[in-house]
């Protein structure tokens, strides 16, 4: 599996030209300068460069959470730079699973009902229970949030992105506040995703270790690509270390 | 600034109300005094005008003013029924029947009438104006018997009938009661009261006892056919305008405080949100090494500095709108003058009570803040701790949607928060409940009074009392399917040390159309000997059943007598006393005798039967039951409507206001718990529901709460209200509840469409790139 050609994928997502400028007039920030890129399906990829590089805003526009200054992202075959708020709202909830830093779970609601939030409104997700095994966390089910630690927080927030089965699942820095146990756990989880239900997944990191696990390295510079390296010696997360 | 305006709104309703209450007083009295009203009147029969100088000697008079009042028909052209005119002599311009000046007149326009010109009148606005008479018009009159063509020359004002209320009936009615006045000696001659006079004005030094004039005078007037003087309080326009003035206070006593209270609410909740988000800002503050006192100082002046503001603004804004309501009461009371006045204490008590209220507020904020270590402060509040409590209980965690658990366990968490949220927006569901239940307080009034109590069509008044032959002949006229006699006699009753002026209404036994009522409305059978007393002339006798009190009637022989009281019954409208048509008569030592009849009319036979009402010169004046009903719907209305209508547009703001509020602040605390639903493809719609269930929660859960306070506050008016003109039932209708929660509901929804709105506009990729 890990020989696979990604070329002899299908592509999930295709870039082509894509600018973000934030800011008008004297305070214009160049944050995407033209970023051209396929991400075949189901490969799971690290995106890595300097903060400030561009990465996250990337990851937003592919997301559909931010929508671009110029180019296009098209989806399995479908422009999502044309779409509507309201369009934008639908892709995410129909193909999109997202893991943040800062795990933004509910803190009103325990570990199940956060996941439950999104299994209600997918069209055929796994059992919430299933999802949060899938992510260790059986034990866990009925503590909120506060009652979590940051690992079992975040591993909930995998659980969550995960349990509608998304098409492609997008982590912006998901171990950045977790030391390297936990951290390897999480992604562990990530990659357990990608490989079983087939994932698209992308994962922006300034760990270049963690880059070891993926199919496809993507370093960014200064809102530009620059380097692409298909990883051909993929290892699995607990090999990790840092 | 949401503060200052908050605020404003408190201290603005409280600054109108309270300033055009004070306002009209002061007016009124303006006019009062710009026209020489007189402090006591009495009507008699007939006595010489030597008299005055008897009367003058009276200690503590000031100025005393004799006329001549007689009632006449009017003729109005396109009015069928029956008109009644009360005429008034106006004293000649100069020479020796000049007068005092006593109950001036205001031209409104036209001139006074030429004294050498019999025929020429000056007519009251009210009525002029309900008719669309002018000057230079004509108005035809039957006046002892004769009729007479009268030329139009002046439109006048008076204070003596600010409103006009004819003999027998309840309310102004402008249409079919009028004021005409003319030359002294044109109206003596019409009723043979030359050098003689039959009513007289006084006015009292500012330290006589007008109890005492009152009793001198009667005194005097006695052999003269007086039938009782009063003083100001029982002068029937007066009464109605201080009774209406007092329906305001009633009203503006218990409203605008609650108006404070919940703008010092909303202020305090304000209040300690913002201090709660400046907790990190405080404690960097105290790291740097500013004292506790120093930094809570420094943000208490920030709140007052902003509560001044808001006072500054409320009182403007309610001076501004206390001038304006004024205005609008002067034109409708038709004052001539217009003073407004703002009553520095009430400026001063609203302006303290929001400084305190928004003080207290951020004094307890501020403590919390300052209280703990820079090191704790700096960081951001602990995570609040959910339970899953007993919504698990019964299982309902599973049935329920998330959203709709993240609601629950919201409010479950805050429930102090949520209960004070609950109580401002039923506050605004009481106020008003409290203020729309005055409409059906006076519609349940006219109910009792016009369809139980009086059921006649017309009342007829004869120009004085009649044997029973004078039934016969009503019961003749065409169109007259019943007629009820009745005999009226004006006394004065005395209980203890208590003492009021009063008609006796003689009533059959077993009249049907005029009865009297029990509480439940039951016709009250008029026993055969002894007095019956309404509830309120009870009350103001200090008298119940049983009491013994005496009776000393004003017309024949003036007969005194103790009468024993045999019943108490309930009337809204005055305060009326019964005794049996027999038992009066019997007391007047007369035969049968009556003053006139209750009619039930044939409706189609109705212009012909007031055609022959008209020419019959025993017929002082018929009064129209449904006329009477228009007239006292509109006038109550009209009173009321403009006060309440600020109440009712406050009570919707403060709705809006708190659900607002509320609102804002959940949506600040929640934006990033929502902004996350949003990333994991909530819909707008499902994200609002989280929020604005929650407020919709809060406001079905207010209604019930706020229909109970409604009944409660309006309790209390009715409470407040010493009116004597009328009391004030305790009746709420349903439809008033439902008008009252559906505004409120609507003001609900328009700020949580406001809210909305902000919803929709979310950066989400903000929100995710801070920390929690
Ligand atoms: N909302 C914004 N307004 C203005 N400038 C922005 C905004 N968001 C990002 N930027 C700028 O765009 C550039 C790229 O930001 P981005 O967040 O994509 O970087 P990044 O590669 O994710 O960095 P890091 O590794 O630190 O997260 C930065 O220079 C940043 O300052
Ligand atoms: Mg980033």
């Amino acid at each position: 599996m890990q020989n696979v050609q990604s070329v002899e994928r299908a592509t999930a997502f295709s870039v082509q030209g894509l600018t973000k400028i934030y800011g008008t007039g004297e305070t214009q920030v160049h944050a995407l300068r033209g970023v051209d890129l396929d991400l075949p399906q189901g490969e799971l990829t690290v995106l890595l460069g300097p903060s400030g590089s561009g990465k996250s805003t990337f990851l937003n526009i592919l997301g559909g959470l931010d929508s671009p200054t110029g180019g296009t992202v098209t989806f399995q075959g479908r422009d999502i730079t044309a779409l509507d708020s309201n369009g934008l709202t639908q892709y995410r909830r129909d193909h999109v699973g997202f893991v943040f830093q800062f795990y933004n779970l509910i803190p009103s609601l325990t570990a199940r009902e956060n996941v439950s939030l999104v299994t209600e409104i997918a069209t055929a997700p796994l059992r919430p229970d299933e999802a949060l095994e899938l992510v260790g966390l059986s034990d866990r089910m009925d503590h909120f949030p506060a009652q979590l630690s940051g690992g079992e927080q975040q591993r909930v927030a995998v659980a969550r992105a995960i349990a509608k089965k998304p098409d492609v699942l997008l982590c912006d820095e998901p171990t950045g506040a977790l030391d390297s146990k936990t951290g390897i756990a999480v992604l562990e989880a990530i990659e357990l995703v990608n490989r079983e239900f087939g994932t698209t997944a992308a994962v922006i990191t300034h760990n270049a270790a963690i880059a070891d696990i993926a199919d496809r390295v993507v370093i960014f510079a200064d809102g530009a690509l620059s380097e692409v390296r298909v990883n051909l010696t993929k290892i699995g997360a607990a090999e990790v270390s840092w | 600034m949401a503060i200052a305006v908050v605020i404003a709104c408190g201290v603005s309703t409280v600054v109108m109300s309270f300033g055009t209450l004070a306002s009209l007083e002061v007016t009124r009295d303006a006019y009062y005094e710009q026209q020489r009203f007189a402090d006591v009147f009495a009507h008699l029969k007939r006595a010489p005008t030597a008299l005055v100088e008897r009367i003058a000697r009276i200690d503590g008079v000031k100025r005393v003013e004799t006329r001549i009042v007689e009632a006449a028909n009017l003729d109005v052209a396109g009015m069928d029924e029956p008109v009644l005119g009360q005429l008034i002599s106006l004293p000649a311009t100069a020479g020796a029947g000049a007068g005092t000046g006593l109950n001036k007149i205001f031209l409104r326009q036209g001139r006074l009438p030429d004294p050498n010109r019999v025929d020429e009148v000056v007519l009251s606005e009210p009525f002029a104006d309900a008719h669309g008479l002018i000057p230079g018009g004509h108005i035809r009159a039957t006046i002892n018997g004769h009729r007479r063509e009268l030329d139009i020359v002046g439109i006048a004002i008076s204070p003596e009938y600010i409103y006009a209320i004819g003999p027998g009936i309840l309310m102004p009615d402008d249409e079919r009661f009028g004021i005409v006045w003319m030359g002294r000696d044109a109206l003596a001659a019409s009723f043979d009261l030359k050098s003689a006079f039959n009513d007289v004005s006084l006015s009292l030094m500012r330290a006589a006892d007008e109890a005492a004039v009152i009793e001198r005078l009667d005194r005097i007037l006695s052999p003269w056919g007086g039938i009782g003087a009063y003083g100001r309080e029982d002068q029937i326009s007066h009464a109605f305008v201080a009774n209406e003035m007092e329906l305001l206070k009633g009203l503006g006593s218990v409203i605008p405080p609650i108006f404070l209270a919940v703008a010092a609410f909303l202020l305090n909740v304000v209040i300690s949100r913002i201090i709660a988000t400046e907790r990190e800002q405080i404690g960097l503050m105290k790291a740097f090494g500013y004292s506790d006192l120093s930094v809570g100082g420094h943000y208490l002046k920030l709140v007052l500095l902003v509560a001044s503001v808001g006072v500054a603004l409320g009182l403007l804004v309610g001076a501004w709108f206390g001038r304006e309501v004024t205005e609008i009461y002067t034109d409708f009371f038709r004052f001539p003058v217009l003073f407004f006045k703002l009553d520095l204490q009430v400026f001063v008590l609203a302006g303290i009570a929001s400084l305190l209220a928004s003080g207290i507020g951020a004094v307890g904020a501020i403590r919390a803040a300052v209280i703990l270590p820079p090191a704790v402060a700096m960081q951001p509040a602990a995570p609040t701790i959910y339970r899953r409590g007993v919504l698990n209980m019964f299982g309902l965690t599973e049935r329920l949607s998330q959203p709709t658990l993240m609601i629950l366990r919201h409010l479950g968490r805050w429930p102090l928060r949520a209960g004070l949220t609950t109580l401002g927006i039923s506050m605004s569901v009481a106020i008003l409940v409290a203020s729309l239940f005055f409409y059906d307080a006076i519609e349940h009034l006219m109910d009792v009074y016009f369809h139980h109590g009086q059921r006649q069509d017309a009342t007829v008044v004869f120009t004085e009392p009649r044997n029973m032959r004078a039934l016969t002949e009503i019961r003749r006229l065409p169109g007259v399917m019943a007629a009820e006699p009745y005999r009226v006699v004006a006394a004065k009753l005395y209980h203890g040390n208590r003492y009021e002026r009063a008609s006796i209404a003689g009533l059959d036994g077993d009249a049907i159309l005029r009865r009297a009522l029990d509480e439940d409305l039951r016709p009250v059978a008029l026993p055969e000997t002894g007095l019956v007393l309404s509830t309120t002339m009870a009350k103001m006798l200090n008298a119940s059943r049983g009491s013994r009190v005496r009776l000393e009637l004003l017309e024949g022989q003036r007969p005194v007598i103790e009468v024993p009281v045999t019943a108490i019954i309930e009337e809204f409208i005055a305060a009326p006393a019964y005794m049996h048509r027999d038992a009066l008569n019997r007391l007047m030592r007369e035969g049968p005798t009556i003053s006139g009849a209750y009619l039930q009319i044939d409706h189609n036979q109705s212009e012909a039967l007031y055609r022959d009402l008209k020419n019959l010169p025993a017929v002082a004046g018929v009064s129209l039951q449904t006329a009477a009903l228009t007239t006292f719907r509109k006038t109550m209305a009209e009173t009321m409507n403009i006060m309440l209508f600020f109440y009712v547009l406050f009570g919707g703001l403060i709705a809006f206001g708190v659900v607002y509020n509320s609102a804002r602040i959940s949506l600040s605390e929640r934006g990033r718990e929502l902004a996350s639903l949003r990333v994991l493809g909530f819909t707008r719609g499902e994200v609002s529901y989280i929020l604005l269930g929650e407020l919709a929660i809060l406001t079905i859960l207010a209604l019930p709460f706020g229909c109970v306070f409604g009944v409660v506050l309006a309790q209390l008016m009715v409470a407040n209200l010493n009116t004597e003109l009328f009391r004030v039932p305790m009746v709420v209708e349903p439809a008033t509840f439902a008008m009252a929660m559906t505004a409120v509901i609507a003001a609900s929804m328009v700020s949580g469409l406001i809210v909305r709105r902000r919803i929709d506009g979310f950066d989400l990729v903000s929100v995710l790139k801070t920390r929690e």
